[in-house]
């Protein structure tokens, strides 16, 4: 029998975070793989995707935000948005979903030792820039500064609230956090986060920016970091799209004659600033 | 290879003798609507049709198909249901039909590195053999000659007839075509040096009687340039976003995944889809990064006749005519890429 590419494995729900509540809550979903050969041998870098299936539903892609260090498990961190999402956040721990992946190309480990690295967060865009993260902390000696730039509404919408916190005390992380709008006790930066990235003013030198959040705070991330003279090749961002097959083949979530799910979600500010397609 | 002719006569025969060993598909008009069914009978075969209103795609890649099969509750089991190992033979494809499969092949055979292989279309693509019907009287909107190829083309297909009068003239193509003559039996004669003939002039006469054309040189390039052409937003004015040239087209493959479920158990089931749609692209959080009927029209011609060359070095059109001929708002895909060729850029 040849290898059904759409069938998932079986993962359990061994561990639910609730990392924001409210309407726009998030939760962390961390899975283990019921087979136990698939548990050991699962591999995957950070920035790659992986199609969570909820058997009645639908599937959804997601990004994995656990890093490749640790090992047994993946974690997905989701906001309960859609059809999936909603069915998804109402799991409990033991239950069974589906997994398949992981998909699509990954952040450049290797290629990005010995620089600095600056993340870029919105929102629950801060997921696929986590697994890199903590990447980078487990594997701390091998890149040089770590700075991360992060945003939500509110404070009650920080997601992963308590790693930062973590981080800005171990010192070895600058972590610069942002809300859009004034609440009281808040002794952090207020204003959006390309304003923030703006004011921050971090120097190009040897750093690579990665960025990922709502389209809208991507496209001024982007701008602003050019002009605080970040080179194309030094931009990198992780994108999504409504996917379905996950596997390059069902047509939607093209990009001109790119497909998100298989030739991305990371693409440098040089591949795509010549990208004419919708997204 | 040695060319055979079939009389007329002996066609039911040859096609019962199919029946009999293999799992035959061929043309069958139903309320007046001729496509591509399962036969049994030879009788039912209908082949004045000049071209099936839905493509025999549908053989091949099905309009809905079963991925994999669930049980819910305490403990979930998944499993991959059979997937149809009948050698199959599909009679009566006229040769733009059997183009599009060629198209369909590198989307769904993984042919690029890091590609996955579609077990479902894969299996029954390659248990298949093409006997191919060469059209003597092409329709008003075929334009097959526009991709170098014929209304009497042995490109892609394993074996083709062509009405001669009589007669069936046939070329076998492929050693799997040759196969499948040879466990026929002793249907067939030799074919003359004027059967011969009358083939090629078959074919010539066909060819003329194409008065469509579809010039394609330089498309790809100029399109490149076309992204933000008014072209894309004067065309779509007119379209109403059925989507009937999507699921009229032999190469369109977009499709959508599905699940039926009660309680208990369900399915994950693939249905063809439509670019043309504003949910196909909708994200969960409200953005849509096709929202207009502009982004979706323009989507659909930049995949045929861009994103496709770009890459599978292929057009996505075979010429077959159908999204012309149904379209209900008469958006005509020569008269489109016509006006590529005349935009100012």
């Amino acid at each position: 029998m040849t290898k059904n590419p759409y069938q998932p494995m079986l993962a359990t729900v061994v561990d639910i975070k609730e990392e924001v509540s409210g309407n726009r809550a998030i939760k962390t979903f961390k899975l283990e793989f019921q087979d136990e050969k698939v548990k050991e041998n699962f591999s995957f870098l950070p920035g790659q995707t992986i199609m969570i299936s909820l058997f009645g539903t639908g599937e959804s892609m997601f990004a994995i935000s656990s890093s490749p260090t640790e090992k047994g498990y993946i974690e997905v961190s989701v906001m309960k948005l859609g059809k999936v999402t909603n069915a998804l956040h109402e799991m409990v721990v033991g239950d069974t979903v589906g997994a398949r992946g992981p998909y699509g190309n990954h952040f450049d480990i290797e290629g990005w030792k010995k620089k600095n690295l600056l993340f870029i967060g919105g929102g629950i865009g801060q997921a696929p820039l986590r697994s890199l993260l903590n990447y980078c902390l487990d594997n701390r000696s091998d890149y040089d500064n770590l700075e991360v730039i992060y945003g939500a509404r509110t404070s009650e919408d920080i997601c992963f609230k308590e790693k930062f916190d973590e981080m800005q005390k171990q010192q070895d992380v600058d972590v610069h956090l942002s809300i859009d709008v004034q609440e009281k006790g808040w002794d952090h930066y207020v204003g959006f986060v390309p304003a923030n990235l703006q004011r921050l003013n971090p120097s190009p030198e040897n750093t690579i920016a990665i960025t990922c959040g709502p389209p809208i705070m991507i496209k001024f991330v982007i701008q602003n970091l050019l002009e605080l003279g970040f080179k194309e090749n030094q931009i990198y961002t992780t994108l999504e799209m409504r996917m379905k097959c996950g596997i390059g083949i069902c047509g939607r979530c093209n990009i001109g004659n790119i497909y998100v799910c298989k030739d991305g979600p990371v693409f440098s500010y040089d591949q795509l600033k010549d990208l004419e397609g919708d997204m | 290879m040695e060319n055979l002719v079939l009389s007329k006569e002996k066609l039911p025969e040859m096609l019962t003798e199919i029946a009999s060993k293999y799992a035959l598909f061929g043309p069958i008009e139903e309320n007046g609507v001729t496509s591509f069914k399962h036969i049994s009978n030879s009788q039912e075969i209908n082949l004045d049709y000049l071209r099936s209103r839905i493509s025999p795609k549908d053989l091949i890649f099905q309009q809905t198909e079963t991925l994999f099969t669930f049980s819910k509750g305490k403990e979930v089991k998944v499993n991959t249901p059979q997937i149809d190992e009948a050698k199959r033979v599909i009679f009566g494809i006229r040769s733009c039909d059997a183009r599009g499969y060629s198209i369909l092949d590198p989307v769904f055979e993984g042919k690029r590195e890091g590609d996955y292989k579609d077990p479902f279309y894969t299996k029954k693509r390659n248990r298949s053999t093409l006997i191919g019907l060469s059209c003597n009287k092409p329709e008003v909107n075929c334009f097959c000659t526009s991709f170098d190829d014929s209304p009497a083309s042995m490109k892609n297909v394993d074996i083709l007839f062509t009405d001669i009068g009589e007669k069936y003239f046939i070329d076998i193509v492929t050693e799997k075509g040759k196969e499948l003559i040879e466990n026929l039996g002793n249907l067939f004669s030799k074919a003359s040096e004027e059967d011969g003939e009358v083939r090629e002039r078959v074919e010539q006469d066909a060819i003329n009687a194409i008065t469509r054309h579809m010039n394609t040189e330089g498309v790809v390039e100029k399109l490149e340039k076309m992204f933000n052409h008014e072209l894309w937003q004067k065309t779509a004015m007119r379209c109403i976003g059925c989507g009937i040239c999507t699921y009229l087209c032999p190469t369109c493959h977009c499709f959508d995944m599905q699940d039926e479920a009660t309680l208990k158990e369900g399915a994950r089931i693939r249905v063809w889809d439509s670019c043309m749609y504003p949910e196909y692209t909708m994200h969960a959080s409200g953005h849509n990064p096709r929202p207009a009927r502009m982004n979706r029209v323009r989507n659909r011609v930049y995949h045929k006749f861009s994103y496709f060359p770009k890459n599978d070095k292929i057009f996505a059109c075979t010429g077959c005519g159908r999204c012309i001929d149904y379209c209900p708002v008469n958006i005509d895909i020569i008269d489109v890429i016509a006006k590529v060729k005349e935009a100012k850029i």
